[in-house]
């Protein structure tokens, strides 16, 4: 792909980091920079028409991209110097770094300030930036989601956790009509620069209400940003860039990911929210995943690429909007896609991105797009029922087996 | 002896308990007699609203109060304030009435839930608060959002759908919005504001600002339970949040007694200290929302709960009658009416002749119908305002129509 840097403005992906200082960031140097995309363009929905622009370059003059060419493994070596550390130490770090540089980022949620979080995402801010800006709420989730919303109308960037996404279901009238729908109704006056997040998806035997994947609830609410983190480096780098985005971000956490170590960049980077993660690139068949997802088909690709088979992983990140340019690209040139996601079959994400491909390249595939989901099932708790309720490697193996015949 | 002087008038007054107006202008005495002596033939004009000198009046009925003192029943005010009551009340009473009209002539459609009886509300907290200070409401929004400086032109074509509304004929009738004078709008969701109200106030406590915000809400949004989790948060953090309760009595179609156990909306609080109004009485309501400022900025938050009434039903689909008796609706308008009120006042009190009130009343009409005309010959807002807005500074992605062939706009 091309990889040239434009400059000037103009609509686009990147202005989602409009108040970014370029001079502070260093471009990794192992980057590949996705093509710019221009404001007006259509996404290629198999036009040949469209095949000029869909290498033309991307606008990111304010962007460092991040996309990890490599595998996860990889990631920071060639940066040299960086800092090991786990995935929710990276998430306090970015909200760290971004409280320090913005006086009006706050945060609110249940023991988020005094117990330091129930998974130590908000360890020691209380203690740094005081209670003000570090609120330790009652148990409403209705309430300070909504006050959330209404600092953020006059201003204030309050980054709300629900403690576990299931919570957040006592706040969807918020989340939807006033968090998706406000900048809308108001005709542009408000503005509501929130940040949801918070831990989500299937853990272990915690329960079928504790293991809900909201992402397929919020994902038809117009107005909002769905991201989900997977790796130490996209979730520094997604948090801070929801925090900075104008637009309410949902930022997706999962229960299990907590403790991934990784070595990330010292230098300050951001991720792009609307853009989707290259993992391995490869030849014969797209896998398109997110989250914990992301570690079953990696494990399961091993498994492939001793058998022969040369998988492109991409890890989705962005559940709203799909980034149907990176995704587009990969159809097109391995022509089979798998989607492997821990969402619900009915009505989840991969239902959704279905759909979006099988709309915009149906003349690329040559077999029919495949999703692996979780079952239809409320999460039991016995440990067995649990596994065979989400996606296991031995699964995506003999999927992609079959669509590559 | 002045044949104008409508003697009856204070009279009836006094005989109708709670309608009294009793009027203490003690600073006018000397003037009165001025008045008296001058000729007052139509041809005199005299200005009736640039006299600033301060005049007292009390307010029909006392306060009643939970947990704290009430404020005097002595409100400051001046014959301008008096008579920029009446005409903004008289204002918003004739926008309320020809939004009716055009409701039944298929110009405004979905809901319109109409302000009538309760003028009283929004002139005496206007009067009270800077623009610095922020209302949020409910979906009855229309008259509040004159108050706050709205335009008529702007509400109509709002109503209308045009895009010279407020929202850019995106919101429609619940969603008016006015950012540069902290009204915060205009929500479908009953009781979906409170929180977003106590998020305002926490804001201006957290920017230091010193103002305090008004979460206004009903009778039927007072038994939500978000409100009693912001209640909560709010007095537990001391933010400069006033629930204020404009009770006026019927939530739809359930009257208050069906709906709520203990219908003293100001006690509901129960750690927080409440104050009931009549709300019929443009003073009551500016003495309460002066007093409450001042507390929610030392004390944290406050219910004020506004006794009022709305003469429509509670929106246009609702005739208003199936739940209440037609007697009733004209009782309360005939012994009640805050513009009547007003009115009684400026003429007991010569402030202008009956035919000055009604030259201002032709004049109100007229710049009704000229910002409805106004309003009918905007256009309808273009096509591609379906995506604008959705997102801030958008992103370079689709947004879908229909008809996936025709219609592809790319996000601004």
């Amino acid at each position: 792909m091309a990889a040239r840097i434009h400059g000037g403005a103009g609509a686009g992906a990147a202005t989602a980091l409009s108040t970014f200082n370029p001079k502070k960031l260093v471009a990794p140097s192992r980057t590949n920079l996705p093509a710019a995309r221009s404001s007006k363009r259509c996404i290629v929905a198999g036009g040949g028409s469209d095949a000029s622009k869909s290498l033309s370059v991307r606008h990111s003059q304010k962007l460092i991209a991040s996309a990890a060419v490599a595998t996860k493994a990889e990631t920071s070596a060639t940066t040299g110097t960086g800092h090991e550390l786990l995935l929710f130490e990276a998430l306090q770090e970015g909200l760290e770094e971004e409280m320090d540089r913005d006086p009006h980022v706050c945060v609110m949620g249940e023991d988020v300030g005094h117990y330091g979080g129930s998974y130590k995402v908000t360890k020691g801010l209380a203690d740094k930036f005081g209670d003000l800006r570090v609120l330790d709420t009652p148990i409403c989730e209705n309430a300070f989601t909504g006050m959330g919303i209404g600092a953020a109308m006059t201003g204030l960037r309050p980054v709300i956790e629900g403690m576990n996404m299931g919570f957040l279901l006592l706040a969807f009238n918020q989340i939807s009509n006033n968090c998706g729908m406000l900048h809308y109704t108001s005709g542009g006056q408000f503005t509501i620069p929130v940040v949801i997040r918070g831990p989500g998806g299937v853990g272990r035997q915690l329960g079928a209400e504790h293991s809900q994947r909201l992402e397929s609830y919020f994902q038809s609410i117009p107005g909002i940003q769905m991201v989900a983190c997977s790796t130490p480096y996209n979730a520094k780098g997604l948090m801070k860039a929801a925090i900075r985005s104008e637009n309410p971000v949902i930022l997706f956490e999962h229960v299990l990911l907590y403790n991934l170590k990784e070595k990330i960049p010292d230098e300050e980077y951001i991720c792009n929210l609307e853009e989707a993660e290259m993992v391995r690139p490869g030849e014969h068949i797209t896998i398109l995943t997110y989250s914990r997802m992301r570690y079953h088909v990696m494990q399961a690709a091993k498994t492939l690429v001793n058998k022969g088979y040369d998988p492109e992983v991409i890890d989705i990140r962005s559940l709203k909007p799909f980034d149907l340019y990176t995704i587009g690209n990969s159809v097109k040139k391995t022509h089979r896609v798998l989607i492997v996601e821990e969402c619900m079959r009915t009505g989840g994400i991969g239902a959704s991105l279905t759909a979006a491909i099988n709309e915009n390249f149906h003349d690329y595939l040559d077999a029919p797009v495949m999703c692996l989901s979780s079952q239809d099932v409320p999460t039991p708790y016995a440990g067995t029922l649990e596994e065979w309720t989400v996606v296991q490697p031995a699964q995506i193996v003999t999927a992609v087996e079959q669509l590559c015949q | 002896y002045l044949p104008h002087w409508n003697w009856n008038c204070l009279t009836t007054d006094s005989q109708s308990e709670k309608s009294a107006v009793w009027i203490m202008a003690l600073s006018r005495l000397s003037s009165r007699s001025n008045i008296i002596s001058r000729p007052l033939s139509a041809a005199f004009r005299r200005s009736i609203s640039t006299d600033t000198t301060p005049i007292t009046i009390e307010t029909s009925l006392p306060f009643t109060a939970h947990l704290c003192d009430p404020p005097s029943r002595s409100v400051e005010s001046s014959t301008q304030e008096l008579l920029s009551f009446f005409r903004t009340m008289a204002l918003m009473r004739r926008m309320e009435i020809a939004a009716d009209s055009l409701y039944k002539a298929k110009l405004i459609r979905g809901f319109c839930h109409l302000y009538d009886g309760q003028e009283a509300v929004a002139i005496g907290m206007e009067a009270a608060i800077t623009k610095k200070d922020a209302i949020i409401t409910a979906y009855r929004d229309h008259c509040i959002f004159l108050g706050r400086g709205g335009s008529l032109y702007e509400v109509f074509a709002e109503l209308m759908g045009r895009q010279d509304g407020c929202s850019r004929g995106k919101g429609g009738s619940m969603h008016f919005y006015k950012k540069d004078s902290s009204f915060y709008g205009g929500h479908g969701i009953v009781g979906a504001q409170v929180p977003l109200g106590c998020g305002i106030a926490f804001a201006q406590k957290y920017s230091k600002e010193e103002a305090v915000t008004f979460a206004m809400y009903g009778d039927g949004a007072a038994n939500q339970g978000q409100l009693f989790e912001a209640l909560n948060i709010s007095a537990l953090w001391d933010l400069p949040s006033i629930l204020v309760c404009e009770n006026n009595h019927y939530g739809m179609g359930t009257a208050e007694w069906r709906a709520a156990k203990s219908p003293s909306y100001y006690k509901r609080g129960d750690y927080v200290p409440g104050l009931k109004v009549d709300g019929m009485d443009a003073f009551a309501v500016k003495q309460a929302c002066k007093f409450a400022k001042e507390h929610a900025l030392k004390n944290g938050p406050i219910i004020l709960e506004m006794d009022t009434y709305r003469y429509h039903g509670h929106s246009m689909s609702d005739p208003g009658s199936t739940y209440r008796t037609r007697d009733e609706i004209s009782g309360v308008r005939q012994e009640r009416d805050p513009i009547e009120r007003i009115k009684k006042l400026v003429l007991s009190h010569d402030l202008a002749t009956e035919k000055e009130l009604k030259d201002m009343e032709k004049e109100i009409r007229k710049e009704v119908d000229d910002a409805i005309a106004k309003a009918k010959d905007c256009p309808m807002p273009e096509p591609s305002e379906l995506f604008t807005n959705v997102y801030v500074k958008g992103f370079g992605t689709e947004s879908f129509g229909a008809d996936r062939k025709e219609v592809k706009a790319a996000l601004p």
